[in-house]
């Protein structure tokens, strides 16, 4: 028998440790100690009714355990076989005592549909995937269904592309089948480019074949016999299991000439991206695929009716892809009924910042951002407070505490201010600036505009100054109606994706966090401490003993003074590195 | 390798994989204990690479029989390197952080003698496969 008592960052906060600890020692004084094993585990993502034991093997969940309970666990458990009703977990709708973990519900607050192989099945090998039911779906289409029987299924599933934009995947098969021409394309784009998300490249290292069978239904959806992928050169093993893939498929038959007797040919080839974040918008990343500049064109013409080689084009995303087979397989209604009634399915994250469960995680549509923070994501690092999380990378913006209980789909966060992006969910806690987040983003931005369109150009180039300015300590009231206007300008008249949602970061917060702007502007201050012009370096003379460590460590000799007096900083010399704070032993510097 | 020409191909191959993948979930009849240990890029990064060169060479050292295969990511950033062991007729485990020495620990007390060890990841998510 095993004891598992959650060693997690929440449970660790609230005494697991000790309860380990007095449990150990209960099962001591019985004589158990050989025979029954306390183990400390990982975050069992369920910190709100933390510290969490669990019993093996009988999966006996109690939640909000305390040391005194251990000795309760121990004698009625573990010595008489009866489970301490108190202690377990009750069910918040029917008030009944759950006594199994497997039929509780927080564990269904992740479900895996994209992810379903990741971790599972060996990558590099088909056969494993052909075990996970691989392929079946392909074969299904094939067999049993007219391209307008997957495209209508497609459409049934109300699956939307999970690239950010959110378009409905079935709707653009159809308008890429309805274009008649010698050849048709289907373009997967793998140019994952926000900061902080990565779950194509986990999808593609951990499953991808699932993709490769989608792009062959997608083939066969719109009539199209050429598929390409277009992955950035900075994912090797990506590109490698790929390549494995490709070949595995090729050499069973489930790529090239007369697939599974259908007659129904297709193949697939790897086009590669140099890692513009440009490339990611589908025409500049057909244009890219083309040879020329990765520079986006006017839209309509849409892919779907002029893309690669000025052929009817469908690109999708790698995640959008990989639910493809499964909604073949378990069919659209299955799939429509999980998530909101506009967004359907599960989404991926990829969970980072100021959060103890940093992870890959794919949640049902509709989902709160509570959830995903304090159940799944374990809480905030060091039980701090809350205060955003960013979704959709450089085109988002940020959640406050006001949509914490807003359930997530595509809809309630563009109506927040913000998007879905790819899903990158960067959380942050009171040490995130605000201001600087913005300008960290419209950095990003600057970066990879394509220069070629004026207004994300230069228009973003001069929200990055002003935001610079502004955390300079030297913005004034006036710039915050100027990053507003310029923004919605900017958003307005921009040519493509990147730069339409460009403003988006500036714009939300300054519309969730005016304050904190306000701040920097009237106070010159930064209350979380970021922005290093707005910080002083002050030595108190009564707590200064004239050591001369902060003077000798300091790498700009802005401290002077004579030995056994008070020191003091030279404002203009001070580059606000830190090391004297580290070097004081009387705690006389700090920051104001 | 004879191409898969139709359905009933494909379906045929699927089960005797299957079997296959069942017996090596549930440990097969020689009882063999079965490694997964997820290698995506960052999991590589993270040193799973050396984790599973180690086990693989310390087990046979040992004269353990066990078979490794490598996966993608399972999702569990904050604890990597991550893998999952599965001995004959128990539930998969997970354990996350493995260092080499982690790994030692895993192999003497759990593979050898089935009994867990601290670093478990608990299991909180629902998958449509099973």
């Amino acid at each position: 028998m095993h004891l598992l008592v959650c060693g997690g960052t929440g449970c660790n906060a609230s005494k697991s440790q000790e309860i380990a600890e007095t449990l150990k020692s209960n099962l001591k004084d019985k004589g158990l100690e050989n025979e029954v094993q306390v183990i400390l585990t990982g975050c069992f993502g369920f910190c709100e009714k933390g510290p969490i034991v669990k019993i093996m093997p009988d999966n006996t969940f109690y939640t909000e355990v305390k040391p005194e309970d251990a000795a309760d666990i121990v004698e009625e458990h573990v010595i008489k076989g009866r489970k301490v009703t108190r202690l377990l977990y009750t069910d918040p709708e029917n008030k009944q005592h759950v006594a199994d973990s497997k039929h509780m519900g927080f564990y269904k607050k992740q479900l895996r549909i994209a992810l379903r192989n990741c971790g599972f099945i060996d990558p590099q090998n088909i056969e494993e995937y052909v075990g996970a039911d691989g392929y079946t779906a392909l074969a299904k289409c094939l067999g049993e269904m007219t391209p307008e029987q997957v495209i209508n299924e497609i459409k049934l599933s109300g699956l939307r592309g999970r690239g950010g934009g959110g378009f409905p995947t079935g709707l653009k098969w159809e308008i890429a089948a309805k274009h008649e021409a010698d050849q048709k394309y289907v373009v997967c784009n793998a140019d994952e480019g926000d900061p902080g998300a990565f779950m194509d490249r986990s999808i593609l290292e951990g499953d991808p074949h699932s993709v490769l069978e989608a792009m062959t239904i997608n083939g066969y959806a719109i009539k199209a016999t050429k598929g390409l992928i277009y992955i950035r050169a900075e994912y090797p093993l990506a590109i490698n299991r790929l390549l494995t893939a490709i070949g595995q498929a090729r050499e069973y038959g489930l790529l090239g000439k007369d697939i599974l007797g259908s007659g129904f040919d297709f193949d697939i080839e790897l086009r590669y991206g140099a890692g513009a974040f440009v490339c990611g918008e589908e025409t500049a990343l057909i244009h890219s695929m083309e040879g020329n500049r990765g520079e986006p064109t006017f839209k309509p013409p849409f892919p779907a009716e002029s893309g690669y080689n000025n052929k009817p084009t469908n690109v999708n995303n790698v995640e959008t892809y990989a639910n493809i087979p499964i909604i073949i397989n378990k069919g659209a209604e299955w799939f429509s009924k999980i998530g909101t009634e506009k967004s359907k399915g599960t989404k991926v994250f990829a969970l980072a910042g100021q959060i103890n469960n940093v992870g890959l995680i794919e949640v049902p549509m509709g989902i709160t951002l509570r959830e995903i923070i304090y159940e799944i994501g374990g809480g905030i690092k060091g039980g701090r407070d809350f205060k955003a999380a960013q979704t959709g990378g450089p085109s988002g913006g940020c959640l406050t505490t006001k949509h914490l209980d807003t359930p997530i789909d595509y809809d309630n966060l563009v109506a927040a201010g913000s998007m879905m992006g790819s899903g990158g969910m960067v959380v942050m806690d009171d040490t995130s600036c605000m201001v600087a987040i913005a300008k960290f983003y419209l950095e990003f931005t600057v970066e990879e505009s394509c220069g070629k369109c004026t207004p994300c150009r230069v228009g973003n180039k001069r929200l990055y100054e002003i935001l610079e300015k502004i955390t300079k300590g030297n913005g004034t009231m006036e710039d915050l109606d100027t990053l507003r206007n310029l923004g919605r300008v900017i958003k307005d008249t921009a040519l493509c994706g990147l730069g339409q949602t460009s403003p988006n970061p500036v714009i939300s917060t300054i519309e969730n966090f005016y304050d904190e702007y306000v701040e920097h502007i009237k106070d010159k201050k930064c209350r979380a401490g970021v922005c290093k012009s707005l910080m002083q370096y002050i030595i108190d003379p009564v707590q200064c003993v004239g050591c001369t460590a902060c003077a000798r460590n300091c790498p700009v000799n802005a401290i002077q003074g004579e030995k056994k007096m008070p020191h003091f900083i030279d404002k203009e010399l001070c580059i606000k590195c830190g090391a004297c704070i580290e070097k004081c032993k009387f705690n006389a510097i700090s920051i104001q | 390798m004879t191409k898969i020409k139709s359905l009933a191909d494909l379906k045929a191959m699927k089960q005797s994989i299957q079997d296959k993948i069942d017996t090596r979930q549930k440990g097969n009849a020689e009882g063999l204990a079965h490694v997964k240990v997820a290698m995506a890029t960052c999991g590589i990064a993270a040193g799973a690479k050396q984790v599973m060169d180690y086990m693989m060479v310390e087990t046979e050292k040992r004269g353990m029989d066990v078979v490794f295969t490598q996966t993608g990511c399972m999702g569990y950033c904050h604890a990597e390197p991550t893998i999952e062991v599965t001995l004959p007729g128990k539930e998969p485990i997970v354990f996350g952080y493995v260092d080499l020495k982690k790994a030692d620990e895993i192999i003497e007390k759990y593979i050898r003698d089935g009994e867990l060890v601290d670093g478990i990841i608990p299991v909180n998510y629902q998958t449509i496969n099973k």
